[in-house]
């Protein structure tokens, strides 16, 4: 078969024009939208992939503050519990102050009460037992009883301790005053001579005696030299008296006294 | 019988004359093209893209990895050259399915032109690459002795390319012409299937085959490794 170089010629320039052509038409422009779309790919990816990592980041950041503030949450709440619970033991601490100082208050009060009554009752019966007795015994003294008061005053004066007696003659010889001999009634005259000689005689002195009438001595005889005192009579009886019925009153209210404490206690719990 | 489009004269003045092939050429580029034109005058960069241009898409990425497969360091240089190659020789297979079309690719004078180009464009990329001195010493590889060996290989390579395509596409139409004269029903139908996939087979051999030459031709050789 021959060959048409003309058309060998001709188809070689058609295929380079065909080369040139589809260059211009198709392997450019497809290969241009090609890596466009590459490019806009990996754009893509990589604003995803920034994306990505600012959410990331983002998530790590919120986790973080969420933690935080858990823990803080809860530190305070902590904080808060303690600072209840102290609150409430203070709270409780004064309300126990108060009422253990109300329950002594009252206690005291109480006590206070009852001593005053059981005082005044104390006085009123002393003083009514003491009326009565001084009333009677004022009704009974007359001039045997005055001298058996004497009577009674000299034995006692005889009958004095040696230590007793001494003291009262030293007071008696180192004082220049006088003697004072004071009776509930005015002594006679008798009387008188008789305690004169006696205590000269029991004091060994020649001091003279001065003589008072003393109403409340109720019934009896104080003699006093010196700073030194002798006395016998119903008032130091009554007194001696007195005390006891007030040591008697004071043992019964100490009970009453003990209470206390077990209230407090009650109250504590 | 016609054994080529070159015999049908449309018009002729003296030496030159414009054959079937010349024209049934120009109507091929002329839908090529326009196609072209027709998809790439609007084509999407986006996510979404029309099927016209995907088809587009797979053929051009797809012959540009081929280059790529075959040792070619920058496909895109050379996507111009041998994917036109495998674009006509395909186009024209297809088109022998058309009545009264004649293949361009059945006339040895387009194939002779095609394996023309073919043997130019080797040392064209090869000088483009490597220099006119590296080049030329590639033809004294391994040793002296071997230059016209070389020289014999590169025209008898051509003139293999050019005579396979053109035996291939002459014959696929030529036993249709033959077949029809004898059992014109169903048979030649699936031949005419089998020259269609022939046609296919012939474009891809045709340019891959371009391309390992111009790759044998573009390689740099390395030099050897002292132990």
């Amino acid at each position: 078969m021959p060959i048409d170089w003309f058309t060998v010629a001709a188809q070689v320039v058609n295929f380079l024009i065909l080369v040139w052509l589809l260059k211009r038409f198709l392997y450019k422009p497809i290969l241009k939208a090609v890596d466009a779309r590459e490019a806009r790919i990996a754009k893509e990816r990589a604003d995803a992939d920034a994306i990505r990592t600012a959410a990331e980041a983002a998530r790590a950041d919120l986790r973080k503050k969420t933690e935080a503030f858990d823990q803080d949450r809860a530190e305070r709440l902590q904080k808060v519990a303690a600072e209840a619970a102290g609150e409430r033991q203070r709270l409780l601490a004064e309300a126990q102050a108060a009422a253990d100082t109300l329950t002594a208050r009252r206690a005291r009060a109480l006590q206070t009460e009852a001593e005053g009554l059981s005082q005044a009752l104390t006085r009123r019966a002393q003083d009514e037992v003491f009326a009565i007795a001084g009333k009677a015994l004022t009704d009974l003294a007359d001039v045997s009883l005055q001298d058996r008061v004497c009577a009674v005053f000299l034995q006692r004066l005889t009958e004095l301790e040696a230590g007793a007696k001494t003291a009262l003659t030293e007071a008696a010889r180192a004082g220049d005053a006088a003697i004072l001999v004071r009776s509930a009634f005015d002594l006679t005259g008798p009387q008188q001579a008789a305690l004169q000689s006696a205590l000269q005689e029991a004091l060994s002195t020649k001091a003279a005696l001065t003589f008072e009438v003393a109403p409340d001595l109720v019934s009896g005889i104080e003699l006093g030299v010196g700073g030194q005192k002798l006395a016998w009579n119903i008032a130091a009886y009554l007194s001696g008296l007195a005390a006891q019925v007030e040591e008697v009153i004071k043992a019964r209210d100490r009970p009453d006294a003990e209470a206390v404490p077990q209230i407090r206690k009650a109250a504590g719990a | 019988m016609r054994l080529s489009p070159d015999q049908m004269i449309f018009w002729q003045s003296g030496f030159a004359r414009l054959n079937g092939t010349i024209v049934f050429t120009w109507v091929l580029m002329a839908v090529l093209v326009v196609v072209s034109t027709l998809i790439t005058r609007r084509l999407s960069t986006g996510m979404m893209r029309s099927r016209w241009q995907n088809l587009l898409e797979i053929l051009v990425t797809g012959i540009e990895a081929q280059i790529a497969e075959v040792g070619l360091k920058h496909p895109q240089t050379y996507v111009g050259f041998i994917g036109t190659l495998f674009l006509f020789v395909a186009t024209s297979a297809l088109s022998s399915v058309v009545p009264g079309f004649e293949p361009p690719t059945a006339s040895l004078s387009t194939t002779v032109a095609l394996a023309l180009s073919v043997f130019v464009a080797v040392p064209f990329y090869g000088i483009a690459e490597r220099g006119v001195g590296g080049y030329l010493k590639s033809y004294l590889e391994p040793t002296v002795i071997m230059l016209p060996f070389n020289i014999i290989s590169d025209l008898s390579r051509t003139l293999a390319l050019a005579v396979r395509l053109f035996g291939n596409m002459m014959s696929g139409s030529m036993i249709l012409g033959i077949l029809l004269t004898i059992t014109p029903f169903v048979f030649p139908i699936a031949l005419s299937v089998l020259g269609l996939l022939t046609g296919m087979v012939q474009a891809y051999i045709f340019s891959i085959l371009a391309t390992v030459y111009i790759a044998s031709a573009t390689r740099v050789q390395d030099p050897p490794t002292t132990p």
